[in-house]
């Protein structure tokens, strides 16, 4: 069991960070060109040369190119209809029609901003090539913005993801271990043994869940250790908080456990009810949509999720170096929810059946 | 007094369980509670080692009271689960050192009381408790109950499961412990085993149909029992049934137990209508009553 308990983790932490990935490569790219000028290869050119487009076919007509969309065959059609380059040398002023394939709304959004991009840097290029010094005067004045990506330079995807991972395998092994644990016992009975020996309720339960807290920072450990040896993930942040913090955090985890363990009779009901809470929590963590984003209601929601709190402070702390004053709310709140969640689970046991 | 029981009643939703259940258990007395499955042994177990409350009434076991002094209570008794409930993960000697530590005692401390019964398990004492015989883990079940020196024990259907020679083993081990002062409440659907114990009650449907020594409550056989025999079984009960004057009947082994309502009965007279039934080799003769006959008849 025990190899079960850290191998699958972490094999799931290094395939999911490098799977799971929100950057959109190798999108199917085709074209029709009515035009068959300089300028419009030259178009189709940039495309060529971006990293992130394939570009596959150069469609006869809008009818062929729709049924392949249709297909699946291409994700993004760019139709450059006839004159475009007479019109951009006469009227300096032209269109250009773009069909992305939607059915992933997030994918399709970056499809859009890369396919804007290029035609944007064309768009400058064209314009030095094609007005003549005596347009100078009419020449919009054009605000160009340079992004600088703080905590994370270069926009790299596996830094933002690799802590968000380890948070929820943490999670996971703690919360089914110890969701199960008690529930087992209630299954071959050694539970109806115990409770007739002059054991307290206390001992009992620490003797249950201490294990389970080492675990869970041995997961945290080697977690950490990948981390930085295969993704070379930034630590600015001391790691003694991260283990302060993460401490408080299992003990909620543990609790939610033990609390799920005392009102079901089968691992299966335990199993099933941890899965159902796990889920929510996920997803309502930040981990893979940000929470502003969510609606109103939902961000409200999150407040009672201790997932978003762990998420928060991991990457807080390892990518913006966070002292101990910044993660100080998400460490109050977390204490106060291990408090309520260890109480009320002590408090539904009962040592009778 | 070890146990006393006294107008105990507990209903789960709509099942009742236990009705007005009353008894007492003498200091050292080994006593048996017989009845078929489902008849509330094992709810009156768990009501008497403070697993679960009653709706009604009051119990002292080792004169505590079962709510109020639960934590006394659990310190002094041993109890044995009808289910093994031990550790299958852990070797034998694990779990008894195990149960040592949450009693707050030592094996050794204790080893003269299960000494007995340890020497015959411990060769395998390195061995998982899940991979042991059935008679094995009742053994080990029983030393990890008496691991702390228990005032009273209590043993739900310790031999259900057990092969012949170890329920004799079994016995023959409570009686030994019986000698130890050790009150021993035990629960058994079966009836020769009844015999062993000092005293029994015999419990049916949530009711006490009897208390008394074995020898008495044969005794209180109302009538005369006949041991019939024929060569064909399978007729011979569904003419015995068919008899307009018999009062019960029951396959025994290789006979029929029969009684017949009327007082002045002759077994020729049976044997005659036998015989028309066309069964040959008949024999009837009179036999003692058993505790299972006895059991038969009170829960008619």
């Amino acid at each position: 069991m025990l190899p079960i308990i850290f191998v699958l983790p972490l094999l799931q932490l290094i395939i999911l960070s490098n799977a799971a990935t929100f950057e959109v490569k190798n999108i199917k790219f085709g074209y029709i060109d009515n035009d068959h000028t300089s300028t419009s290869r030259a178009l189709i050119a940039q495309f060529n040369a971006s990293a992130y487009f394939n570009v596959l076919t150069n469609f006869p007509s809008e009818a062929v190119a729709s049924a392949a969309m249709l297909k699946g065959e291409v994700d993004v059609v760019l139709e450059i209809q006839q004159y475009f380059e007479r019109d951009l040398q006469k009227e300096k002023h032209t269109s250009l029609g773009v069909t992305i394939n939607a059915i992933d709304g997030a994918a399709a959004g970056v499809e859009n901003v890369y396919v804007t991009q290029i035609i944007q840097r064309f768009n400058k290029h064209l314009k030095v090539d094609l007005f003549s010094p005596s347009d100078k005067q009419v020449q919009p004045i054009n605000i160009e913005t340079i992004p600088l990506f703080w905590y994370n330079e270069t926009l790299n995807y596996k830094t933002f993801m690799v802590p968000g991972i380890l948070v929820l395998l943490v999670t996971m092994i703690t919360l089914f271990l110890s969701g199960m644990n008690i529930v087992r016992e209630k299954e071959i009975g050694t539970l109806e043994q115990i409770n007739v020996t002059p054991i307290k309720k206390s001992q009992f339960i620490i003797g249950k869940l201490f294990p389970f807290w080492v675990i869970g920072m041995g997961l945290l450990t080697i977690g950490l250790i990948i981390a930085k040896l295969i993704f070379d993930v930034p630590m600015l942040g001391s790691l003694p908080l991260m283990y302060v913090y993460t401490s408080i955090y299992i003990l909620v985890v543990l609790g939610i456990g033990l609390f799920i363990s005392n009102f079901t009779d089968t691992q299966q009901q335990a199993m099933f009810i941890a899965w159902f809470f796990t889920v929510i929590f996920i997803l309502m963590s930040g981990l893979f949509t940000p929470i502003e984003s969510m609606p109103k209601w939902a961000q409200i929601l999150t407040e009672f999720n201790p997932i978003k709190y762990f998420v928060e402070v991991m990457r807080m702390v390892m990518l913006k170096g966070s002292g101990c004053m910044d993660i100080l709310p998400q460490l109050l709140k977390t204490l106060f929810y291990a408090v309520i969640m260890n109480g009320l689970a002590v408090w539904s046991y009962k040592k009778t059946t | 007094m070890s146990i006393s029981v006294s107008n105990i009643s507990k209903s789960y939703k709509n099942v009742t369980a236990l009705q007005d259940i009353s008894f007492e258990v003498k200091k050292g007395e080994l006593f048996g509670l017989i009845g078929p499955d489902g008849a509330g042994k094992t709810t009156l177990f768990r009501i008497l080692t403070t697993l679960l409350f009653a709706d009604k009434g009051s119990a002292i076991v080792a004169n505590y009271d079962v709510v109020k002094d639960y934590k006394s209570i659990r310190n002094s008794v041993g109890y044995m689960p009808g289910k093994f409930s031990l550790y299958q993960d852990l070797t034998i000697e694990e779990n008894l050192n195990f149960f040592a530590t949450i009693f707050g005692t030592t094996i050794e401390e204790n080893y003269d009381l299960i000494k007995d019964i340890y020497i015959q398990i411990a060769p395998f004492k390195d061995r998982k408790a899940g991979k042991l015989s059935g008679g094995m883990k009742q053994k080990l079940a029983l030393c990890c109950a008496l691991i702390h020196k228990p005032e009273v024990l209590f043993l739900d259907e310790p031999t259900t499961g057990v092969d012949p020679v170890s329920r004799k083993e079994f016995w023959d081990m409570l009686k030994r412990l019986q000698k130890k002062d050790i009150t021993i409440l035990v629960s058994t659907p079966y009836m020769d085993e009844a015999e062993l114990c000092d005293r029994i009650a015999l419990i049916q449907d949530g009711k006490i149909l009897e208390i008394d020594t074995p020898e008495s409550i044969v005794k209180h056989y109302p009538k005369p029992i006949y041991n019939v025999s024929a060569n064909n079984m399978y007729q011979l009960i569904n003419s015995l049934n068919a008899y307009e004057f018999n009062h019960s009947v029951y396959p025994f082994g290789e006979f029929v137990h029969y009684t017949d309502s009327r007082t002045d009965f002759n077994p020729e007279d049976l044997k005659a209508y036998l015989k028309t039934k066309k069964l040959s080799n008949i024999a009837i003769e009179i036999t003692k009553a058993t505790i299972e006959d006895t059991f038969m008849e009170l829960a008619k």
